[in-house]
């Protein structure tokens, strides 16, 4: 799977229904079909998966440079958006 | 978006404050991932030592994979397929992890059959019965596991995931090794002989799979403080000696050292010291089997050739055919 001329992928899993794809890592294919078909080798020989995304590296857009990135900075002062913010009497039931 | 802030080459110190959000990152015990910034000398270390990983599981098909065709039963023939397999997997995880620090996929091939980059010292020695087959499971996967469970934990989250999803599988290499041993022992007395013979064989090659002694290995105090490495060499020999023992007396086969014995006052087991010079010799290229190893390895990757060309030639054409509007 080493050539200059095949593309690198990254491949997504999704683990079972219910689940979302999750990245588990890269590899080389010449071209989307055999992306496919290498990820199901290479990242599903024991039913890890039952569906598979795979997509070219270079054509992922990304936030980084890095996780503390000001890029998500908006979201850490809105404490708002989770549920813990807000106070409810012990005594309301199912919320 | 933002765009990366340009990295000094050189770090002034700690004063630099991406060094110093490095080393709290590392400090946090948290993981650096691939676009963060890191120093260059964690970048290389982590290639160099991935790739040497990688290597390891995909020049570790070949011992095993010389006895598909001659496995003795349909059975043990399908289990030795799915474990070369899942090494070649491994290595494919890995070059996949090494990449994301900028290696090139390619390039690492060429510099492993130009013999410009290394690999385990153990996968020079040759199987030579179906015996070691069992014994390469037992001893050289267990030797692995104890080398990989605690990089699971290593500080660069690629490498340390890739682990993960090696180890998992590695059980399954352990398990059918040492099964298949239990079943030899269990069959005539000149099976149990193979059995001893493939042990004797490979025990010290086992032992040195962890590396020179901790006095010897100049690079592991980084690695530590890198916390790519956890534990030190002579730490994960110890402890796969303690797990390999009674595992052995199960079996009922001995271990060729003389001065293995449990040490009541440590709770572990004292034992010899292998051969270093043997170790040395090996890993510069003389071992039993190193010529052989990195040739079968260029002509697997030369006869493919033509297969990567041709599948390259018929993506080329397809896109074509989409841009020229024709059905695919
Ligand atoms: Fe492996
Ligand atoms: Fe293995």
């Amino acid at each position: 799977m080493s050539n200059p001329d095949w593309p690198l992928y990254e491949v997504f899993v999704r683990g079972k229904r219910g689940l979302n794809h999750v990245h588990v890592g890269s590899l080389h294919a010449a071209d989307d079909r055999m992306a496919l078909t290498h990820a199901r080798d290479l990242y599903t020989r024991r039913n890890e998966g039952v569906s598979i995304w795979v997509v070219r590296s270079s054509a992922i857009t990304a936030s980084t440079p890095d996780e503390k990135d000001p890029f998500f900075a908006p979201s850490g002062d809105k404490v708002y958006r989770h549920p813990t913010f807000y106070d409810i009497p012990a005594d309301v039931p199912h919320i | 978006m933002t765009t990366a802030p340009a990295a000094p080459a050189d770090p002034a110190g700690p004063a630099d404050p991406l060094q110093q959000h490095f080393d709290d990152t590392i400090a946090r015990d948290q993981r650096v991932e691939p676009r963060d910034w890191m120093p260059d000398g964690y970048r290389r270390t982590l290639v160099r030592q991935i790739a040497q990983h990688a290597h390891s599981e995909i020049i570790g098909m070949q011992p095993e994979g010389d006895w598909i065709t001659r496995a003795p039963s349909l059975r043990r023939k399908a289990i030795l397929f799915a474990k070369v397999q899942d090494e070649a997997g491994h290595g494919l995880y890995l070059y996949s992890a090494a990449e994301t620090l900028g290696a090139d996929r390619a390039d690492l091939t060429q510099r492993l059959i130009e013999g410009r980059q290394k690999y385990s010292s153990i996968f020079n020695y040759p199987a030579e019965t179906f015996a070691d087959v069992g014994v390469i499971g037992w001893f050289v996967d267990g030797a692995a596991i104890c080398n990989q469970v605690p990089l699971c934990r290593s500080s660069y989250g690629p490498y340390a995931r890739a682990m993960v999803r090696v180890c998992k599988e590695e059980s399954f290499h352990q398990r059918q090794g040492y099964e298949l041993l239990l079943t030899m022992m269990a069959g005539t007395e000149a099976q149990r002989a193979m059995v001893q013979e493939a042990v004797d064989r490979w025990w010290w090659p086992s032992l040195m799979m962890f590396g020179p002694p901790d006095g010897d290995s100049p690079n592991s105090a980084q690695s530590t403080a890198w916390k790519i490495k956890r534990h030190s060499n002579d730490e994960l020999r110890q402890r796969f000696v303690d797990m390999t023992v009674p595992q052995a007396e199960r079996l009922g086969v001995a271990l060729p050292d003389p001065e293995l014995r449990w040490n009541e006052e440590r709770g572990r087991h004292d034992f010899g010291t292998p051969d270093w010079t043997e170790l040395q010799r090996v890993i510069s290229g003389d071992g039993p089997r190193n010529a052989e190893r990195v040739s079968r390895r260029r002509a697997a990757h030369e006869e493919g050739a033509w297969v990567r060309e041709a599948a390259a030639a018929h993506a080329a054409k397809q896109a074509q055919r989409r841009e020229e509007g024709a059905p695919a």
